[in-house]
């Protein structure tokens, strides 16, 4: 793993209403790793990923994208830190008046000055390499299943072959199998292009099998940061609780045999 | 990492190996596919290969014109291959490379004046279907109230107060404000003209009795079908998207009864009170610019008004208004029931609601024209 981080989060702390979600948070993403990103639910994952992303407004902490530091980023810089990041949301945010070929088009046309020939066989090989036929492409939202949604909109984050991946609970809502075959198809498509992989999960499976290190939210503070084995030697209650559960057990033994 | 990208040829043995180089990644992709697609017309040899080995930083990009040469050669019937190829990008080849590409053509175009023609016709159509979906969603209305009315505690009560309170209350400064505005200028432009012919003081009997039987009810309405129809049109239609609605009738809720009832016994009793203000104000705005512009006094002004307008005009428009209700709050209701799954098919749908709520509810006005002229009020 190369040591050169991508994303440094610096003492962030996030107000919502009054309310303090993130209370001090210092977290570095590596280039080329995938890291996977745990907590309780309500503890303020969702809100750290859209901090980062610019969605909501911190009041104190620095974040910094491929070096650069956000709060003093030009607009210029900004779209080019947006030209190098896919974000997949937890419903997919597909837009439903467009088609799923014009979804996955619609960041290069924005991005990029290639011929629409081009753009149309980007697309479809995108859409080939998340396992989905070619005939997806003139389809509309709404006529495909959770899983397929899932895997459009992750074409469409990976359409301009981005440097991070934010993904927000990806594999919640499928069934355990495609939640496998999800966990593999990040797993190759990272390894084929390189990228970091920020992945807010709660599928201990994929923790066990794709992610490179884990970093644990709690009590608005990462609490622990490192590889599986520093969580599993960890003393703190929450993370034996997460990682010596019951289904923490079952999905350890699950990794063993394969 | 900057760097162009070039395509050089040379000769080895009985190949030509192009070389390519830099960064073949999406940033470049519009400079590299000419270079490529010259290759692909320009080099006449029987074997071509492509050597990597000098490219810098590949994406799906590159690897995909790479590929696309390689394929568009084949397909020529000459002998392609790639050389050069890197640990570390071999599995980006191996996945663009399983990449089938085929898509099927897409469905022809209809010839624009048939297309014209069809998009006609399907609009005839649905005026039959929009009928047909109008009674069908009264006649459930109508079992819902039986239903409700022989067992009135299952009634939602508190639901229907709360759509009172948006509907009614809350639409009345708004609904006031307009009216008085509306009477002012009915009187402003009536002295003008009736002035010529020394006849002002019939403005007073103009004013009373368009506001009472017409103005009043049809503002009233036309803003009521632009404030509440249109919001329950998008919260059933939001409703729907969500699964809200389904999730209700799996419960065994009937979500006539439970969401569209409450709502349109809401406007049915918010729009008379609303017409009842609303001509009221009206009549204020009316009097005022009276006094202030044509120079005749309040009591002048009452007086006269008691002379022109009977309790008969006022019935006839309090009458009109509970219809009217209902027929904004139906079409409101059957529109938001109908959206689809998409951001646009919501913004479709209410803007429906909107447009045809106002238009029937002009038409059943003049519906009421011919009655009350027919049975004489
Ligand atoms: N827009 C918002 N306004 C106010 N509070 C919010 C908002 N979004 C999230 N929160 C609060 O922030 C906390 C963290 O939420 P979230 O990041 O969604 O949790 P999770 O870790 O499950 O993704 C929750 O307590 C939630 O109530
Ligand atoms: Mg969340």
């Amino acid at each position: 793993m190369a040591n050169d981080p991508v994303i440094e989060v610096r003492d962030l702390i996030v107000e919502l209403k009054g309310n303090r979600v993130l209370n001090g948070v210092t977290l570095d993403v590596y280039r080329g790793e995938i890291l996977g990103f745990v907590g309780a639910s309500g503890a303020g994952k969702s809100v750290l990923t859209r901090t980062i992303l610019g969605l909501l407004p911190k009041q104190a902490g620095r974040i910094d994208v491929f070096g650069v530091n956000l709060d003093e980023a030009g607009e210029m810089q900004r779209q080019e830190i947006e030209r190098r990041w896919g974000i997949l949301f937890q419903q997919g945010a597909l837009f439903s008046s467009l088609t799923v070929g014009e979804n996955i088009e619609f960041p290069i046309r924005e991005y990029l000055d290639v011929s629409d020939r081009l753009m149309t066989e980007i697309a479809i090989t995108k859409l080939e390499m998340v396992g989905l036929k070619p005939d997806v492409y003139r389809k509309f939202p709404s006529e495909l299943s959770g899983g397929m949604i899932k895997r459009v909109a992750l074409a469409r984050a990976l359409a301009l072959d981005p440097e991070i991946l934010f993904l927000d609970e990806p594999t919640s809502g499928l069934d355990p199998i495609s939640a496998g075959d999800f966990d593999q198809l990040i797993l190759t498509l990272q390894q084929v292009s390189s990228m970091a992989v920020f992945m807010v999960t709660h599928d201990l499976d994929s923790l066990h099998t794709i992610c490179d290190r884990i970093a644990v939210l709690g009590d608005g503070k990462i609490i622990e940061a490192g590889t599986m084995d520093t969580m599993l030697a960890s003393q703190h209650p929450w993370l034996r609780a997460y990682f010596h559960g019951v289904r923490a057990r079952a999905g350890m033994q699950a990794a063993a045999r394969n | 990492m900057t760097a162009g990208i070039l395509l050089s040829s040379q000769t080895r043995g009985d190949w030509v190996e192009l070389s390519a180089a830099g960064s073949w990644t999406a940033e470049y992709a519009s400079a590299i596919e000419p270079q490529v697609d010259a290759a692909t017309r320009g080099v006449t040899a029987r074997s071509i290969a492509i050597n990597i080995a000098r490219i810098d930083y590949l994406d799906t990009y590159g690897a995909w014109l790479i590929e696309r040469t390689l394929r568009n050669w084949i397909n020529q019937g000459r002998e392609a291959r790639l050389v050069g190829l890197r640990e570390d990008y071999r599995g980006l080849f191996d996945k663009v490379h399983v990449g089938t590409q085929t898509l099927s053509a897409p469905p022809p175009k209809a010839n624009s004046i048939v297309a014209t023609l069809e998009s006609v016709g399907r609009t005839m159509a649905t005026v039959g279907t929009d009928l047909m979906l109008l009674a069908q969603m009264l006649g459930s209305l109508m079992v819902a109230f039986k239903r409700v009315a022989l067992r009135p505690t299952t009634f939602r009560f508190t639901s229907m107060v709360h759509q009172l309170e948006r509907v009614g209350w809350r639409a009345v400064p708004i609904i006031l404000l307009i009216t008085v505005l509306i009477g002012a200028i009915l009187a402003q432009q009536g002295i003008f003209h009736f002035r010529k012919f020394g006849a002002d003081i019939y403005v007073i009997d103009m004013v009373g009795v368009l506001v009472l039987r017409e103005i009043g009810v049809l503002i009233v309405c036309i803003m009521v079908a632009g404030r509440s129809g249109s919001s329950y049109t998008a919260e059933l239609g939001a409703m729907r998207m969500r699964e809200e609605i389904d999730a209700l009738r799996t419960m065994g809720f009937d979500p006539i009864e439970v969401l569209v009832l409450p709502r349109i016994l809401a406007l049915i009793i918010a729009v008379p009170i609303l017409t009842f203000l609303g001509s009221m104000a009206a009549l204020y705005g009316g009097g005022l610019v009276s006094w202030l512009y044509g120079g005749i006094q309040p009591e002048v002004f009452l007086a006269r008004l008691r002379e022109a307008v009977t309790s008969t005009t006022f019935e006839v428009g309090m009458i009109k208004a509970p219809f009217m209700a209902l027929v904004i709050g139906v079409v409101a209701c059957v529109e938001g029931l109908q959206v689809q799954g998409s951001a646009e098919s919501l913004g479709e749908k209410t803007t429906n609601s909107v447009v045809k709520s106002i238009f029937l509810v002009i038409v059943l006005d003049g519906v009421f024209a011919m009655f009350f002229a027919s049975i004489g009020m």
